[in-house]
């Protein structure tokens, strides 16, 4: 497989198959699923020859009603999104966003490693629909195998005529320029991704323009679309609108790929119907999860990555569907649950975001910047027992430096404490900032009396004691 | 002084042929440099800014900011355990501990013999498989103590398809010429594509 010496590395486990539709994920059974002769024997390349059998502006429309949620975090509709292009703006770019980073996320790296070519046939058909005239697909730089699987099939699809001049005879012409990126989480925010693109550091730019769809890649139109939203268009092209809608909910139709890590007995990514599926179903059914590891009790869980306030078992039963999740208090985000048992530290486990996010801030924003550090360091203090009561008033403070105003978390109906719905405000540009303070605040919220006992004792320390206590 | 060997040059130029921009193929650049010698050098940022046409000091701006960049001489086998919520809730602390004990330096130290370097690391996105690392940006996963060992020891020997530190991708986009449509600089298109014909999307 490769050219440069070597036998190639076995690709990503992780997926579980249970028997619920399969749309992004029905070839992963195959052990060659990545190669253009398993994909065409499949069915592959068949959505892209139905959209160009139809005008650009009928595959628009089908999109739209297929109400395709945008699957990277944001969920906002595809078809929506590809609306905003400005008329007679030319030329207009499509980027793909393949920089997977969010804490937990574990599924556009499957898709690129397991089924390159139906993303590639994903970004044909938005870039036929929508006049896009260069396709850049960003993958994040620490995905070597995912980059040789793209790249592979890339090439397999250039000589065989689905990529470039007269894609299979026709006038729609696009060339697909792999790209990848080098390290830097803040890149996966869509102006920052654009940013990294033209060569700079990967700083998100100032809103508004929202969307790139206005003003993105050179100043020009550009829609950038996640792996997995781009990956079920091929589906929706070949089946119709009317299958894909049959499926989930109205608001939230498909399927989407969901990871569950952390103390459940069977972690793994699977794929569910969207809108139904309950957490309790993803986190206890013998077909997915099967429960908590050892018979243990859940304490508290992520529902939507590491940015997403938190949720308890008091909030298991609700589905996949953000209009019920958003009053709850968080979010669906990039699909990925995080699984706390009993047993957790949960200041230690808040501390392993909230130091993710205060290592990743890019540094364009101060409140972030600094506060991202901050909050780092006085929580790590309470994590070691160092710090005092004072100190978990500091953090709501610096946090809402970063997060005006009432920050969203779950109720709890034991403990008296009411949902906070999402989304929060905030004085950054992107959403680095408030995910530092996320953890922070929904443990402190659910769990104050865990912190409490870490402080206890240490009343009338004085922060000079504080600062100078460094272990 | 010339950076880039005479292949690694000709690769440069196609990969600037792809963008409408020459400054997009800086992230690209900096990674063929880092693969022809393991790390990024001043030499390399000042060939890489010649390349796209901009400076040196543009280069270093755009290099310092990602962390795969090394901008000093590192291990051939770079290995990054992964300390992020699912892997330190599975055991990523032990195996760090672990890992700093066997190989007998600190988190972001390199073996006296060139070989290891260790980095803790941030979500590698293989959070079922917890706790995971990656050698080089290839995953390992649900890694013990013991396994830890296995893979240094596999390292160690010559039986082993992992490449040394810089090589990503060892897969190259390869566009045939007569397929290729051409990256043109924005400012040079002014219609839509022809198989948009009256702009009906619109």
């Amino acid at each position: 497989m490769t050219e440069m010496g070597g036998t190639p590395i076995p690709h990503a486990p992780g997926f579980v198959a249970n028997d619920t539709p399969r749309i992004v994920t029905a070839r992963f059974d195959y052990e060659d699923s990545h190669t253009l002769e398993r994909y065409e024997a499949t069915g592959g390349y068949r959505g892209l020859r139905k959209a160009l059998e139809r005008t650009p502006e009928e595959v628009q429309t089908q999109v739209r009603d297929a109400t395709l949620l945008g699957r990277g975090g944001a969920g906002f509709p595809a078809g929506v999104k590809w609306g905003f292009c400005p008329p007679g703006v030319w030329p207009r770019y499509l980027v793909v966003n393949g920089d997977e980073s969010e804490p937990g996320t574990y599924k556009d790296r499957l898709l690129m490693e397991l089924d390159p070519h139906q993303l590639i046939e994903g970004c044909l058909i938005a870039c036929y629909a929508v006049g896009l005239s260069q396709c850049f697909l960003y993958i994040r730089g620490e995905m070597a195998v995912a980059q040789e699987r793209v790249a592979r099939a890339l090439n397999d699809a250039y000589s065989a005529g689905y990529i470039g001049k007269n894609i299979l005879d026709t006038e729609f012409s696009v060339d697909i320029i792999l790209h990848w990126g080098a390290g830097a989480y803040v890149v996966g925010e869509e102006t920052a991704l654009i940013e990294s693109l033209e060569g700079n550091r990967g700083m998100p730019r100032l809103k508004p323009p929202y969307f790139p769809a206005s003003i993105g890649l050179y100043g020009q139109p550009t829609i950038v679309n996640n792996v997995e939203t781009l990956s079920n268009l091929p589906w929706i092209l070949e089946h119709g609108v009317e299958a894909f809608t049959g499926i989930g909910t109205e608001s939230s139709p498909g399927t989407r790929m969901v990871a569950v890590s952390g103390h459940v007995q069977r972690p793994g990514v699977y794929e569910i119907v969207n809108g139904t599926t309950t957490f309790r179903d993803l986190l206890y059914s013998k077909e997915m999860c099967g429960g908590i590891r050892d018979d243990n009790q859940l304490k508290a869980f992520v529902p939507g990555g590491g940015s997403a306030p938190w949720f308890t078992a008091d909030q298991l039963d609700l589905p996949f569907e953000a209009s019920q999740v958003g009053p709850q208090g968080s979010m669906l985000g990039s699909g990925a649950i995080m699984v706390m048992d009993e047993t957790t530290d949960i200041p230690a486990a808040a501390l392993t975001l909230t130091k993710f996010y205060a290592h990743e801030s890019c540094g364009k924003c101060v409140p972030c910047r600094e506060g991202g550090t901050w909050l780092e360091q006085i929580l790590r203090r309470v994590v070691d027992g160092r710090g005092t009561p004072r100190d978990l008033e500091l953090l709501i403070e610096v946090g809402e430096t970063i997060c005006p105003g009432d920050f969203p978390h779950a109720a709890i109906p034991s403990k008296g404490i009411e949902a906070v719905p999402f989304p929060y405000r905030m004085t950054t540009i992107c959403f680095v900032g408030p995910s530092a303070f996320a953890p922070i605040h929904s443990a402190l919220t659910l769990f104050r009396e865990e912190f409490e006992a870490k402080v206890a004792g240490n009343e009338n320390r004085t922060m000079i004691e504080v600062a100078v206590d460094v272990r | 002084m010339k950076f880039f060997s005479e292949e690694n040059l000709e690769l440069a130029d196609v990969i600037i042929s792809r963008y409408p921009k020459p400054r997009s193929a800086m992230i690209p650049l900096l990674h063929l440099a880092q693969e022809q010698v393991g790390w990024v050098t001043d030499d390399a940022m000042a060939e890489i800014a010649e390349l796209v046409g901009t400076t040196s000091a543009e280069v270093l701006g755009t290099c310092s900011f990602y962390e795969m960049f090394k901008r000093h001489q590192v291990g051939t086998y770079v290995i990054n355990i992964c300390a992020t919520m699912s892997c330190a809730l599975m055991g990523a602390e032990e195996l760090m501990e672990h890992a700093e004990r066997r190989l007998g330096v600190k988190a972001g130290g390199t073996t006296a013999d060139g070989m290891f370097t260790i980095e803790g690391a941030e979500c590698q996105a293989a959070c079922t498989e917890a706790p995971c690392l990656q050698v080089n940006y290839r995953h390992r996963y649900r890694v013990t103590p013991d396994e830890f060992d296995s893979i240094i020891d596999e390292l160690s020997s010559t039986d082993h398809n992992v490449p040394d530190h810089g090589v990503l991708s060892q897969i190259r986009q390869h566009i045939p010429e007569d397929r290729f449509v051409g990256a043109v600089p924005p400012g040079d298109v002014a219609s839509a594509p022809v198989w948009m014909h009256d702009e009906g999307v619109d």
